[in-house]
């Protein structure tokens, strides 16, 4: 039986049925739950108290401790916590982690799963809101993984841990962790770099991801009332990316709006238009167009932050504008 | 003890920290009594008040101070107007950083806070920064950095520390030590003593009692005076005792607003409080020292009341303030032409 519960507990359910079957599975600091799901957090933290740290506050320390342990064979997963804190680490994830693989022509890697709790939270003030997806996906040798519902959480979260050979950093919206969803029963993975039609339209293609995805799905609602038939695409990883189905969606509807909670410079959104320019040119009727954080740091007063974040009206302006 | 300075400036040490409390009862009622205008967490330095108010007392308007996540205290302690500082918490135009910075990064440059970090050791370097920039002009300014004892996890902190020693620079770094990391868990540091990593590197350290205003107030005038004088870096640990609203997520009045006549009748205050204002509330135990010392009971009362009528009228100020302009939003990312 399927059942309903919020993005976090899925995400804890992924990880004790395979840390359960897997002992090579160690977790600093596991915090993912939100409010709802307190309860389940601390069963897990309790069933794996033997295989769980604490660390201290030197993110670049335990960073690297996990990178180091998961190229001498476990299988990490460090809840970062808020995004912005991976900073304090970056050049261990990046300057190490990502490069061992291609570096040691193929003879090390390091399966270490990042989770990072991002976004424009809600008064986190811009130390708390940092969006470095772009940065990541920026990065060779790293995989970024960008759920938007609890079930495709559970099952990718499922493949990151069971199958990855490579460092991943797992994106977790922070004003999703507590949505709730139905979850498929029992074990099922969702494959990186498998896309999603999370509404099929013939209008307008909305690629989202994450928290853009119920934002996407809000502005289609939109558009619909106005005979606008949009479609919402989630590619769910950025890398591996579904570049086919993108680009199917494209060839379907003749244009797009790409919408991420990233700045505009260099964000997700200007990667993605960069592919469709590429290899979609001749499917489009419009040009592309981006609703992301326009290039200023995220700023707390709640008409501004508001006003950065891009929500579903921006979304639909967007592409109401390039159906007209 | 009480410090060895005129009734006056003894006086004027009461208003600051009465003002720095009275000011956060504001900011946990702005919370607790409203919704939406405090969207996300916050912190507060109820209970360490004593450090961050006697170390200002001996610097001077140049000098600079870096704080924390719990910076409110430090800014006003450093000469801070709290009508600026209330309405920065509560994103308004009026606030010091118009409303951009929120609670978490409340800076004030016109009074020498130049910069704020809510990253744990975040402020740290750039501390060791300004005392440098200070050294090569040749001023007298000196720097403070305050930080928790979660911060010296940070590898930046030993590293600071290290540039810091071989550099004689002119930086107190100032260890504000609660015993507690906010949302943390386990062990923080293998060091037991947090001021053997310091040693280490050569660096002088000390161990004061931060709630004894007395104490605090001697330690801070002999180091001040010793860093500005050009003998290089020391390190300090001042410390306090957990506020029990701070034992929440966000920070709760599980005993109200603090009433000072709790410092002569300790069983009126609820319980839940009762023993934390009768040993480890810096401001009570001042309120106490200064009745011992001839003060009347009638003439502290008037003090506080009048500290938190202005903490009222501020915290009115923040209130009726405007919200800046949604458009202003992308403001401000250059301060030259890179917009
Ligand atoms: C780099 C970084 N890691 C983690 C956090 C989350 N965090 C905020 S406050 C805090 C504890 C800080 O402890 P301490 O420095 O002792 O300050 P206190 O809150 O006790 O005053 C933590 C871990 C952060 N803000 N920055
Ligand atoms: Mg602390």
């Amino acid at each position: 039986m399927p059942q309903e519960m919020t993005f976090g507990e899925a995400l804890l359910e992924a990880i004790d049925e395979v840390a359960e079957k897997d002992p090579r599975i160690v977790m600093f600091n596991p915090s993912f739950a939100g409010e709802a799901g307190h309860a389940k957090l601390a069963a897990l933290r309790k069933k794996y108290a033997a295989r769980i740290k604490y660390p201290p506050i030197a993110e670049i320390g335990f960073c690297g401790v996990a990178i180091g342990a998961a190229m001498a064979g476990l299988r990490p997963i460090v809840d970062i916590s808020t995004a912005t804190f991976s900073y304090e680490a970056i050049a261990q994830i990046v300057n190490e982690a990502a490069i061992a693989h291609s570096n040691s022509g193929g003879l090390t890697s390091a399966p270490v799963t990042f989770y990072l709790k991002f976004g424009i939270r809600g008064g986190g003030g811009v130390q708390h809101s940092g969006s470095p997806q772009s940065w990541y996906w920026n990065t060779p040798g790293l995989q970024v993984v960008m759920p938007s519902t609890p079930a495709d959480a559970k099952g990718l979260m499922r493949t990151v841990l069971l199958k990855s050979k490579d460092p991943t950093i797992f994106f977790g919206h922070d004003r999703l962790l507590d949505d709730k969803g139905m979850v498929p029963d029992g074990a099922y993975e969702i494959p990186l770099g498998k896309a999603d039609v999370k509404r099929a339209g013939k209008d307008v293609t909305i690629i989202a991801l994450s928290i853009q995805v119920p934002r996407a799905l809000a502005a289609a609602e939109i558009l619909a009332k106005e005979g606008i038939d949009a479609e919402v695409i989630d590619p769910r990883t950025l890398q591996p990316l579904d570049k086919p189905a993108l680009l199917a969606s494209v060839k379907k509807t003749g244009r797009v709006v790409i919408t991420d909670e990233s700045p505009d410079n260099c964000g997700v959104a200007a990667g993605l238009a960069a592919i469709i320019a590429d290899e979609g040119f001749a499917s489009l009727r419009a040009p592309i167009k981006r609703v992301s954080i326009p290039p200023v740091p995220v700023p707390y007063a709640v008409p501004q932050e508001d006003y950065v974040t891009p929500l579903a009206g921006r979304i639909a302006e967007v592409a109401r504008a390039l159906c007209r | 003890m009480l410090p060895d300075i005129p009734r006056e400036r003894q006086l004027g040490i009461l208003r600051k920290m009465l003002m720095i409390r009275r000011a956060e009862e504001h900011c946990i009622r702005f919370n607790e009594e409203h919704t939406g205008l405090l969207r996300g967490h916050f912190h507060v330095y109820i209970g360490q008040e004593a450090t961050g108010v006697s170390v200002c007392d001996w610097l001077n308007p140049d000098d600079y101070v870096f704080t924390t996540h719990r910076n409110h205290g430090h800014v006003i302690a450093k000469g801070g107007d709290p009508k600026k500082v209330l309405a920065e918490i509560i994103g308004r135009a009026t606030g010091y950083c118009q409303g951009r910075a929120g609670t978490f990064h409340v800076a004030a440059p016109g009074v020498g806070i130049i910069h704020t970090s809510a990253i744990v050791g975040g402020c740290l370097a750039l501390a060791g920064g300004t005392a440098y920039a200070a050294q090569v002009k040749g001023e007298k300014a000196i720097t403070v950095v305050f930080f928790g004892d979660g911060a010296m996890e940070e590898g930046v902190f030993y590293e600071t520390v290290n540039i810091a020693k071989l550099w004689n620079l002119p930086l107190i770094f100032w260890m504000e030590n609660n015993y507690r990391r906010a949302g943390g868990r386990g062990a923080g540091n293998a060091a037991l003593e947090l001021t053997n990593i310091p040693k280490a590197l050569d660096v002088e350290t000390t161990v004061i009692d931060g709630i004894d205003v007395g104490t605090v107030h001697k330690t801070a005038k002999s180091i001040v005076e010793r860093v500005r004088g050009g003998q290089g870096p020391l390190f300090v640990e001042a410390r306090t005792h957990l506020w029990p609203g701070n034992a929440f997520n966000m920070p709760k009045l599980i005993g109200g607003v603090t009433d000072i006549a709790w410092a002569w009748d300790a069983g009126k205050a609820p319980e839940k409080v009762r023993d934390w204002h009768k040993d480890h509330d810096p401001i009570l135990n001042y309120v106490r020292e200064l009745e011992s010392a001839g003060m009347s009971r009638a003439e502290l009362a008037k003090i506080d009341a009048e500290v938190s009528k202005e903490a009222d009228a501020a915290a009115q100020f923040a209130l009726n303030s405007p919200l800046p302009a949604a458009e202003d939003a992308v403001k401000y990312a250059f301060a030259g032409e890179g917009n």
